[in-house]
């Protein structure tokens, strides 16, 4: 007993470093994922059929092939047969990044789905154009509507990173096992990566909560007292 | 530009949905400060016809005059400069949820008109006090009444110095007891020269607003002519039998 809490207090400062890589993976894939997810929605919504088709192609292969065989499909294959020097890091970070992506631009089409028109509508008679229309009157709104659903989302990436760790790239999950494999400490060691990861998601969650609060529309309140 | 020279002019418009055929051939001409009230029927194309005006919905077939000049709908700046100058007001207000009273009218006079935050602030305050309202600047849509909601939206299409303004229903959406500080606001434009098309159901404005009204029926308009043409003591029109309808549900008297 004595012993597995001097192996966790000397391997902490090591697996908490890893939380730097994981944190760096998680917010570069959720920026990712916002980005191409807004630009995918709008394009499913307002595009026209041939960018509606690409757009469809591309959810659904994403969603429909897992994680670790994203991963190795582009770490082993893609980039290099593409000539792309990336990192485990970087790589990892892209491939979760454009799997998020994929259910991030259904979470923001149905945002602008429960969308009245009338507000569009409205934007387009003051002589604003679509695009102005979108980034200015649409996207503020469904941003704020997404926010319950997009935690989701990075709670399901946070863990997800902890893939990482079969390519290499050096996140809690992979400083965890390798302590572990030194000391053979498996059982007290794995219950501090999770602990870690546990924080992580709920102090992620929970500050996305406050935004959401802080973003909140006066008027529109659903909460009870 | 002769006073009689219509501003905003319209030859043959149609539109279908599918096989519904909601317009069939509109012709219309809006005079510089002529206010022209449209009624009959629901699903007699009086709303679509209206949203074709500023080609909120794009029209199948007709040709659009503003100010004299083709308005060519293919081109998008064209469009939008257009449509700059057609207020419209919807039946369901339309605010932008997100944004407090103020910022819905500031939005527009900074991104369309591109004017700095403060000359749009200060534009904002001007048409937020005409229509009564200076002091709920700061409210959010959600925290008005319906009434109000429609005043903004009034405060907001004005602030564009619209050369014509559209109304699709204004007054329809609101609780009884609200409808008369919508009507009061519409009737100042009014009297303050605005050209004005509106769909209404409202006998008061119908009866003493209008220059012209005209009935619209299955896509066409069916009759046309003055509130004392078609209104008047003794005279049997279809305008006059669709109001007399309206009065038996309100009991105002004509």
């Amino acid at each position: 007993m004595f012993e597995s809490l001097t192996v966790i207090k000397d391997a902490l400062p090591y697996l908490l470093k890893g939380s730097f890589a994981t944190g760096g993976i998680v917010l570069g894939a959720m920026l990712i994922g916002l980005t191409l997810g807004v630009l995918m929605a709008c394009g499913m919504v307002y595009g026209r059929r041939w960018v509606r088709w690409v757009v469809g192609f591309y959810i659904w292969f994403f969603q429909g092939v897992p994680v670790l065989v994203l991963l190795f499909l582009f770490y082993f294959g893609l980039f290099n047969y593409l000539g792309f020097n990336f990192t485990a890091f970087t790589s990892v970070t892209i491939v979760l990044g454009m799997t998020t992506a994929a259910y991030q631009a259904n979470i923001f089409r149905g945002a602008i789905l429960s969308l009245p028109i009338g507000q569009f509508k409205a934007a387009n008679a003051l002589g604003m154009s679509n695009v102005q229309a979108i980034i200015h009157i649409v996207l503020p709104q469904v941003l704020r509507i997404s926010i319950p659903a997009w935690s989701n989302e990075f709670s399901i990436i946070l863990k997800d990173s902890a893939l990482a760790f079969v390519i290499g790239a050096p996140e809690i999950m992979a400083r965890t096992q390798f302590v572990a494999s030194r000391t053979y400490q498996h059982l007290p060691l794995y219950i501090t990566a999770g602990l870690i990861y546990f924080v992580l998601t709920w102090s992620g969650v929970k500050g996305l909560r406050a935004l959401e609060n802080k973003v909140r529309i006066p008027g529109y309140s659903h909460q009870g007292k | 530009m002769s006073r009689s020279e219509p501003i905003l002019k319209v030859e043959n418009i149609t539109k279908s949905f599918g096989t519904a055929h909601i317009l069939k051939g509109v012709d219309l001409e809006l005079p510089k400060g002529g206010i022209k009230i449209l009624i009959g029927p629901s699903g007699g194309g009086k709303s679509t016809l209206l949203q074709c005006l500023n080609c909120l919905v794009t029209p199948d077939s007709g040709t659009i005059w503003f100010n004299g000049s083709v308005v060519d709908i293919q081109k998008s700046k064209e469009l939008y400069a257009f449509r700059q100058q057609v207020g419209m007001i919807f039946q369901d207000f339309n605010l932008f949820d997100h944004l407090t009273a103020l910022d819905n009218i500031i939005i527009a006079l900074c991104k369309v008109k591109k004017k700095n935050k403060q000359q749009a602030k200060e534009r904002a305050m001007v048409e937020l006090e005409q229509v009564g309202l200076s002091d709920k600047g700061h409210l959010y849509p959600a925290e008005l009444s319906g009434g109000q909601k429609q005043r903004v939206a009034i405060a907001r299409a004005l602030a564009m110095d619209p050369k014509v303004l559209l109304l699709d229903e204004p007054t329809s959406a609101l609780d009884p007891e609200l409808v008369g500080e919508v009507v009061a606001v519409i009737r100042s434009l009014a009297q303050k020269g605005m050209t004005m098309i509106m769909a209404t159901h409202q006998i008061s404005l119908i009866r003493n607003l209008a220059d012209e009204i005209l009935f619209m029926k299955d896509g066409l308009i069916a009759e046309q002519g003055t509130p004392r043409e078609l209104l008047g003591a003794g005279v049997c029109t279809l305008s006059q039998g669709f109001c007399d309808k309206l009065n038996e549900i309100t009991g105002e008297e004509i």
